[in-house]
């Protein structure tokens, strides 16, 4: 997502999202020609703007981080794309507002949207208060899963942030 | 109260790729830090963005209790002189000379094309000079425009010679009446006396503020802003707030922010500032840019500054507005979702024709377009305070 609020977050201020939990080994199945997804679960990874993706059953989870949804400040409004929409990895496919500013969102893979989160139409303020759990944004397909060796598992977002805040 | 605000906040532009200046801090900047107050460069200076509360309760806050703004970094200054009052004509729209001892108004600074320079509150004091109070980010503008236009010497200029906390809200009267010997319920709106608060003396407390609510204005000698500051904030209900509540308070009054909503390509007329322009100005048309701001009123504007709201995804700054037929017909110039309302605010300029209160526009957010209904500012009403 576009940070454009991204400031060091301070030592005062407590996380509102909970730990991650250790990441699970990835299990993966031998690959079949005609499958869509040879992957069951994989671990969490994280793009470099901040969104973290964790593939289920070839159906990937796309959410943002607790260091962006701590940026971001409350969110008031998710703009979030129609079920079908076909992305490809970067590119915006909505925006969370908070009072002060609009944050695009990039997918973090290419895929296909099969699900959006509606509970945040009534309550927006689930991406702060669970941004790994109830506060999800979208579901997609990945039709590359390639592209998932691409972002960072969750010890190399980490060392992201704190070259990013320093 | 027209001030700047938020640009920090509200401006999508990313900073440009220079090496960072090192940044001013007001007397209050350790107190922010101490107080969990999220930092973020404005107008040259170091400034909390919000506090631990976050953004939406701060500004919720102001309209039920009471918070208290840093606003040192906006200039002030002292006019002394005998001519000071023609000086001050010289330069800005209003009636000054009409100003009864204590009274203050807000005005502008124009220029020759009848662009607005600058928004800014001229007090003529008790004591013998004017205090003028005008936008940090302003502050070369204004100087350099006093120092050529002047043959007087404006006296303070880049020296803030005292700090002012601002402190808004409905329990302002009761929170600040115990520091004060003076009697809060004769001071009305835009009025202002100098005396002792909490204890320090020399403090100029004006009724004026930039969120719509009863507040004040304190401008404290500079060694005791800190000492100042903690005392209001010692109060339970008193809560620290920032730039972030400072700009969607100011949106919800329908109060400009200089720089967004107004600027130099802007003229009074267009942007439904007439009322600063003083009865006697108007005929005199005494004041920079007067042929052309007057021949606007007489042939009406071709554009002009009005409010919107909507629901769905928010309105923001540089957004277009189109007819409901879908031909531009403007810009937004600001915007955010209003936490007191829970719909969209907005502001911007749109052709004449489309500008009536209840007009239905449309508004493009991120390509698609969504409705957006012109509406009369204030959005949340104001309660400003007058004396009986």
């Amino acid at each position: 997502m576009a940070l454009r609020a991204l400031r060091r977050v301070g030592p005062g201020l407590a996380p509102r999202c909970p730990r991650l939990p250790p990441p699970l080994p990835p299990r993966v199945l031998a690959a079949r020609r005609l499958g869509t997804s040879s992957l069951v679960l994989s671990a969490r990874k994280f793009t470099d703007k901040h969104e973290w993706i964790s593939v289920e059953n070839g159906i990937g989870t796309v959410g943002i981080s607790n260091f962006a949804q701590e940026a971001l400040g409350d969110v008031v409004y998710c703009s979030l794309p129609e079920i079908g929409t076909k992305l490809n990895k970067h590119d915006e496919f909505g925006a969370l507002e908070s009072v002060k500013a609009a944050s695009e969102l990039y997918s973090p893979l290419s895929g296909e949207v099969t699900a959006i989160n509606d509970a945040l139409a009534d309550n927006p303020g689930l991406v702060n208060k669970s941004c790994y759990q109830d506060g999800w944004l979208i579901k997609m397909t990945v039709e590359n899963p390639a592209e998932l060796d691409e972002l960072m598992n969750e010890d190399a977002y980490e060392k992201y942030i704190k070259s990013i805040e320093d | 109260m027209l001030r700047t605000g938020c640009r920090a906040a509200v401006s999508r532009r990313p900073p440009q790729g220079s090496a960072p200046r090192r940044l001013k801090r007001t007397p209050l900047d350790a107190l922010h830090r101490s107080r969990g107050g999220r930092m973020v460069p404005f107008a040259g200076w170091s400034l909390p963005l919000h506090y631990e509360q976050g953004h939406l309760q701060s500004h919720l806050h102001t309209r039920s209790r009471c918070s208290l703004f840093d606003v040192s970094h906006m200039l002030q200054t002292r006019v002394y002189g005998q001519d000071r009052i023609r000086f001050m004509e010289s330069l800005v729209v209003g009636d000054i000379a009409e100003l009864k001892p204590g009274q203050g108004t807000l005005t502008l600074l124009t220029n020759e094309r009848g662009g607005i320079m600058d928004d800014l509150i001229v007090t003529n004091t008790l004591e013998d000079h004017l205090y003028v109070v005008s936008n940090a980010s302003c502050a070369d503008k204004d100087l350099a425009i006093m120092r050529v236009h002047g043959c007087l010497n404006p006296v303070g200029g880049g020296k803030a010679v005292s700090q002012p906390p601002a402190s808004p809200g409905p329990s302002m009267a009761r929170v600040l009446q115990t520091g004060l010997s003076d009697d809060l319920a004769k001071l009305s709106f835009m009025n202002s006396i100098t005396t002792t608060v909490f204890g320090v003396p020399g403090c100029r407390v004006t009724r004026c503020g930039y969120t719509g609510e009863d507040g004040v204005e304190i401008s404290v000698p500079a060694g005791r802003a800190v000492e100042l500051a903690e005392q209001l904030l010692g109060v339970p209900e008193v809560w620290p707030a920032g730039l972030a509540a400072r700009d969607s308070l100011r949106l919800e009054a329908g109060l400009c922010l200089y720089g967004n909503d107004i600027d130099e390509t802007t003229t009074p007329a267009e942007a439904g500032l007439m009322w600063t322009l003083g009865k006697r100005r108007r005929m005199a048309m005494d004041f920079p840019g007067a042929a052309i701001i007057m021949a606007q009123v007489k042939e009406k504007p071709k554009r002009k500054r009005v409010g919107l709201t909507s629901v769905g995804p928010p309105i923001r700054p540089h957004m277009a507005i189109l007819s409901s037929e879908g031909t531009p017909v403007g810009t937004v110039t600001s915007g955010c979702p209003s936490p007191s309302l829970g719909k969209n605010i907005a502001m911007g300029y749109v052709e004449a024709a489309h500008s009536r209160a209840g007009t239905t526009l449309t508004v493009e957010v991120r390509k698609k377009q969504h409705p957006a209904l012109v509406t009369k500012m204030p959005f949340v009403p104001t309660q400003y305070y007058m004396a009986k």
